[in-house]
């Protein structure tokens, strides 16, 4: 049973600055108490948003111009750190559908492709103009098309890069791999029994 | 033309080819943990699955347990609740569970290797990204998000792609007081912390020959801090010497089989590798994260960048970050910063010869006034250790506090935390905004006997001075 297809997605951004955001930002440890992720967009950013007495920091994720964003822009090396589901499960839960940025931590990626958020890199320059678009005018539509590897905002475009299989899986809505990989048992049988160590 | 021990364990894996060209991969053993598996087990009674392999499944609890506490219930409800949940998800599905009460409880990166799960040639799975650690015994570990964790449960295989493999040579001799955490510091610092993305590390040279498992893992460990998933180094002598007699470690007849299959993983002499990197051992420093990445290190003798030593416009929005967090000034010295609390402990550095090596420069010697010193071991196997060797008594005697087993302010999901801006010397592995339980705290990373010159002086201090490390590393 796959999911919808994701060829497209259009909403408004909202620009969180940095490189190297990683997961203990997206979603401190400490709110990961947790047997469900159920509640976690509560707690997205949550040391970026609050002080420490929880009151609201400056900040463009706490800007009521930005509050209908559902697309993150940020810089490179975003989601390093830790292979927390938990960072990309408060994402998506906090109601964003797709990061774009410089580049993403290699775990991070998988973990939120299997989620269908759709995450595409976008050169420094390129993403420096749609933060100046995003300030100039909240409001703007954004619309990331994956098949064709473009960010569309207002009449402009321009080139974005996904990795082809999760391209691939986004398009056919084959992003999480469960069910395939459960058709492959009896291959996986096999396999195990060729390994001595699994016999035991 | 031969083939890297990468590419042996991968093939060796590899079930099919999935239609997104991603391979469907076999993971042999599956480690999981109190914080990153309730919800697979969620999903996965969600669908209505069984666990496919439960006794190659292994448990164990250490992020939230407390370190100060070990009775029941926890003054924490949220912990408690989670413990609880792992007790049932294993005992509902068969796997078994490393608990409190059972004498093997710790960080799982360690109960693995500790209990001989851990073995060369398999692949191993773990929600949790210092899985990589188990790559120092040449197995091929990948750290996973949980929707992994419930593929894995439900069909023992996640869908990866294939790595590329950077062979890290590290040769010549360490200078005395250079330990195993200064050359992952020192590699990451070098290659930075997304040099590693595509690519499994495969660390090789004299350096890496000569080190025991320990040191290999705490290499290993922090392959992912370098941005590579996996890191391993190749099985020898070193590994079965280490592997041999362990719990789970085959045994009998079984053994010289297993130690012949170890052997034919390694990587073949005539094999190519997608890059090579060399590394001089007589370069290292002790090394010390001055900044909120771990790439963002210096030797214990250097000063900290400033922002115009930043090459790009980000490197320098980076290095202003990183100053305005610490509260350094760009230009000073890493040297002599005052620290509030040292901690030893981590699946980085929380294991028995971690404990050994501070205990012998610490005896006799106190924690500065004011400084707050905590020795955290690795595993209930390392604290019992430790304790018949008598070093809880050396740390005690010294002013370390002497906790139980886990995580602890390693990244602070139990009450072990910072304070405010409390500046913390530690040998975990991250010391990013945050991690460490207070949003404003900050983190320096460095080895164990650093941190202990740190407690022992109350300020970022070269261990090597403090503690005479030349004559001792002779005698
Ligand atoms: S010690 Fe730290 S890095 Fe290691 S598993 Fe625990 S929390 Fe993760």
């Amino acid at each position: 049973m796959a999911s919808t297809p994701i060829k497209q997605v259009a909403g408004k951004g909202v620009y969180v600055p940095g490189d190297d955001i990683d997961t203990d930002r997206i979603i401190p440890a400490r709110f990961m108490k947790c047997i469900t992720f159920d509640g976690l967009g509560d707690y997205l950013f949550h040391d970026v948003r609050k002080t420490e007495s929880g009151e609201n920091k400056k900040h463009n994720l706490n800007d009521p111009r930005f509050a209908e964003a559902s697309i993150l822009l940020s810089g490179n090396n975003f989601g390093c750190g830790s292979s927390r589901e938990h960072a990309p499960q408060s994402i998506l839960r906090a109601g964003y559908q797709a990061v774009i940025a410089g580049s993403f931590a290699e775990i991070f990626f998988g973990n939120s492709t299997n989620l269908g958020v759709v995450c595409v890199t976008a050169a420094d320059s390129d993403r420096a103009i749609l933060a100046e678009a995003i300030e100039t005018n909240p409001d703007l539509e954004i619309t990331i098309d994956v098949e064709d590897h473009k960010i569309w905002f207002g009449d402009q475009s321009v080139p974005c890069g996904i990795k082809p299989g999760a391209r691939d899986s986004l398009l056919s809505g084959a992003y999480d791999p469960l069910d395939e990989l459960l058709e492959g048992a009896d291959a996986v049988s096999k396999t195990a029994n060729r390994l001595v160590y699994l016999q035991a | 033309m031969g083939k890297s021990l990468f590419q042996k364990v991968w093939d060796a894996h590899a079930v099919r080819q999935l239609a997104n060209g991603q391979t469907q991969l076999l993971i042999g053993t599956h480690l999981i943990h109190e914080v990153t598996s309730p919800q697979a087990f969620g999903m996965l009674r969600d669908k209505g699955l069984p666990v496919m392999f439960p006794h190659r499944t292994f448990a164990t609890v250490d992020h939230i347990v407390p370190t100060n506490e070990t009775i029941e219930p926890y003054s924490d409800s949220l912990a408690q609740g989670m413990i609880e949940e792992l007790r049932k998800n294993c005992a509902e599905y068969g796997v078994t569970f490393f608990d409190t009460n059972t004498g093997h409880q710790g960080i799982v990166h360690i109960v693995g290797p500790e209990q001989g799960i851990t073995q060369p040639g398999t692949t191993i799975a773990c929600g949790d990204s210092h899985t990589s650690t188990h790559g120092a015994f040449g197995a091929i570990a990948f750290g996973i998000g949980t929707s992994q964790v419930r593929d894995v449960l439900a069909t023992q295989t996640i869908a990866l792609n294939e790595l590329k493999v950077r062979r890290i040579n590290v040769d010549g001799k360490l200078r005395p007081g250079v330990y195993a955490k200064d050359v992952i510091l020192h590699i990451i610092r070098q290659l930075g912390t997304q040099g590693g993305t595509g690519f499994a590390y495969e660390y090789a040279g004299s350096v890496f020959d000569g080190f025991t498992m320990e040191e290999r893992m705490t290499v290993c460990n922090m392959s992912i801090e370098g941005g590579a998933r996996v890191g391993y180094v190749n099985p020898d002598e070193t590994t079965f010497e280490y592997l041999k007699g362990r719990p789970y470690a085959p045994k009998g007849a079984g053994w010289d089989a297993a130690v012949e299959r170890w052997q034919s993983y390694a990587s073949d002499a005539d094999c190519e590798y997608d890059d090579v990197v060399n590394i001089n051992a007589a370069t290292i420093e002790p090394t010390v994260t001055w900044g909120i990445t771990p790439g963002q290190g210096v030797g214990i003798n250097e000063t900290i960048p400033t922002e115009a030593e930043g090459v790009t416009q980000s490197d320098r929005a980076a290095i202003a970050e990183a100053l305005e967090h610490m509260q350094f000034e760009g230009g000073s010295p890493v040297k002599g910063k005052k620290i509030d609390v040292a901690f030893i402990g981590s699946c980085t550095n929380g294991r028995l010869s971690d404990l050994k090596e501070v205990a012998r420069y610490v005896a006799g010697r106190k924690v500065a006034p004011g400084v707050q010193a905590i020795v955290v071991p690795g595993s209930q196997v390392v604290s019992k250790i430790a304790e018949e060797l008598g070093l809880h008594r050396i740390f005690l005697e010294a002013g370390f506090e002497w906790r139980a087993a886990g995580c602890s302010m390693c990244l602070a999901m139990n009450p072990d935390k910072l304070i405010g801006d409390q500046l913390c010397a530690s040998s975990s592995n991250r010391n990013f905004k945050g991690r460490q339980g207070s949003p404003t705290g900050r983190t320096m990373l460095m080895s164990p006997v650093m941190v202990a010159a740190a407690a022992i002086t109350g300020k970022i201090s070269d261990a090597r001075e403090i503690f005479d490390v030349a004559e001792a590393a002779v005698a």
